[in-house]
């Protein structure tokens, strides 16, 4: 994922300290957030069924390419382009993976090894049908509101805390926006998970898709729900970060990396370390890349799963298999 | 009741039964017996759905389930008590509970019911699966397979590793159940378990059902069971 980051980072050359470091964590909080989601997808995938995923990135590119498409279409007001994209884009891009579980992942009877390399092929075919189509191009989608908000910050003068407002501190309230909507979703997930019987019936396949199926569930039909939802997940990460960052045929590539670190670190198939670990790459990500650069900061992530591999491999919140 | 007739099967290319028929009426405990790797296993997987059938069928009140994938035969009342449990340990034991109910759309009754046969879980109910003591899971196991309404009940070494008390608790269900007219499966090592409780044995060796027994008939047989058991 491109960060929003650095680009900020050169306006306000000369601000202090703190300020500075807000307004990384800002950008680096934006990442998290779209991370998270994405990350969420492919944990899912792989709790549930055991599926690395190397095609979800391009899910993800998927959902940016169709919200161009669908925010094109509609025209007139951002806002009304942007909602349709929020609500087509994963819709499809879910029901397009569901199509591909079915007829493909299902015929290698979901064998772990047989699926990295059917879903690299998916990975190439979703790749370049998008640049045939949609062409090389970068596009932007237009965010449906983005005002600039200036940021306080409080410093200690002889009277006490008084707050001020820095010059070049601030944020757009479309950033705000992607970090309450991805808290909203991630929430959602969460509740869906742990509080719903599609929920009850996803956790049993998880844990033992053979006795889910004894006691009547239809573990396909579940898999293929399951690579929907996590498609869905990444395409609307995309959707919420297009108005950022442009709609192009290879920008699946970083989200797929950062989301495969995410769930290494956080624990494979477990919501709660893959959010945690979300906000923990994407928040370093950010300040990391603002302070000093981006390639340290995937250095850094890097390492920490060497790390996470060496000394914990079930991840931080993962649990080690019997 | 529960039919099998000359069914085969086994794991990727390594056959494990080979034509096996056999027949649990209704309100019988049927056990089958033979040394490990004879199949006893594979004969309760079969039934379950969770192996494909090579060849021959599997009926159930006269209706063919063998062709059926795993998630409709439990659909049409096959309980199971696999190896080892298999609970859901994440789950609380009202949730594997719920599961369980969910496999026919029993209702909040068939819980209450399967509850009174298990008060200690009553006490349980939102303990995870994983923290319950072995006796305490074996009763899931089994509850959770009750809140099914099976009309056959496949039970896989429902006694291994529990304590006195806790197998003759097991026991009386499984009693109660043969009274409600519940066609029972059961495999068990236990000879002298399986003659206080069994109607009928068959000997499985090889993957073949060798012999049927009555129970009472297999009593004081040492020379049978010693050619089917024995090392």
């Amino acid at each position: 994922m491109r960060l929003p980051g650095r680009a900020a980072a050169g306006n306000v050359a000369g601000m202090e300290f703190g300020p500075y470091l807000m307004l990384a964590t800002l950008e680096g909080a934006v990442t998290a957030a779209v991370l998270a989601l994405t990350a969420v997808g492919l944990s899912l995938v792989f709790g549930i069924m055991r599926v690395v995923n190397v095609a979800h990135g391009e899910f993800f590119m998927l959902g940016a390419v169709l919200a161009w498409w669908v925010a094109s279409w509609f025209g007139g007001h951002a806002a009304i382009g942007f909602v349709a994209a929020a609500v087509l884009a994963p819709l499809l891009v879910g029901a397009l993976a569901a199509l591909a579980d079915v007829t493909v992942l299902k015929r290698v009877d979901y064998d772990p090894e047989r699926t990295i390399v059917v879903t690299i092929g998916l990975l190439y075919v979703i790749q370049q049908v998008v640049l045939m189509t949609y062409g090389p191009e970068a596009r932007p989608v237009e965010p449906p509101f983005n005002a600039r908000l200036a940021l306080p910050w409080v410093e200690w003068g002889e009277s006490g805390p008084a707050l001020y407002w820095p010059w070049g501190l601030s944020t757009t309230s479309y950033k705000l926006f992607v970090i309450g909507a991805a808290a909203v979703v991630l929430a959602a997930v969460w509740l869906l998970m742990r509080h719903t019987r599609i929920g009850l019936v996803l956790r049993a396949t998880q844990m033992d898709g053979e006795m889910a199926q004894v006691f009547g569930i239809p573990v396909e039909r579940v898999y293929a729900f399951t690579f929907g939802l996590g498609a869905a997940l990444a395409a609307l990460g995309a959707v919420l970060i297009v108005p950022i960052q442009q709609a192009h045929y290879l920008m699946g590539g970083d989200p797929l990396l950062l989301s495969f670190i995410v769930v290494i670190i956080g624990g494979l198939g477990s919501l709660p370390g893959t959010v945690v670990a979300a906000l923990l790459i994407g928040l370093s990500d950010g300040i990391i890349s603002v302070f000093f650069s981006p390639t340290l900061a995937k250095i850094l992530a890097t390492l920490l799963v060497a790390l996470v591999l060496v000394f914990r491999p079930q991840g931080l919140f993962g649990t080690r298999a019997a | 009741m529960l039919e099998l007739k000359g069914i085969s099967t086994g794991y990727g290319a390594a056959q494990v039964l080979r034509e096996v028929s056999l027949e649990v009426r209704a309100g019988e405990i049927h056990c089958l017996l033979g040394r490990n790797g004879a199949g006893k296993t594979t004969t309760m997987k079969a039934i379950a759905g969770l192996l494909p059938l090579w060849a021959g069928a599997i009926a159930l009140d006269g209706a063919e389930i063998g062709p059926l994938p795993a998630h409709k035969v439990g659909r049409t009342g096959v309980g199971y008590i696999p190896q080892g449990r298999r609970l859901w340990g994440e789950l609380t034991v009202a949730q594997n509970l719920e599961v369980g109910l969910m496999t026919r759309g029993a209702g909040r009754d068939v819980r209450e019911r399967v509850l009174d046969l298990f008060p200690r879980l009553r006490e349980r109910m939102g303990q995870r699966a994983q923290t319950l003591s072995g006796g305490e899971q074996q009763m899931l196991a089994t509850a959770r397979a009750l809140c099914v309404e099976p009309k056959v009940l496949l039970l896989d070494e429902p006694t291994e590793g529990l304590q006195p008390s806790m197998i003759a608790a097991i026991r009386d269900v499984i009693v109660r159940m043969r009274g409600a007219g519940v066609a029972i499966l059961l495999v068990e090592l236990r000879i002298d378990a399986v003659l206080a409780v069994a109607d009928r044995v068959t000997f499985l060796e090889n993957g073949r059902a060798r012999e049927t027994w009555a129970a009472a008939e297999l009593r004081g047989r040492h020379e049978v069971i010693d050619r089917y058991l024995g090392v």
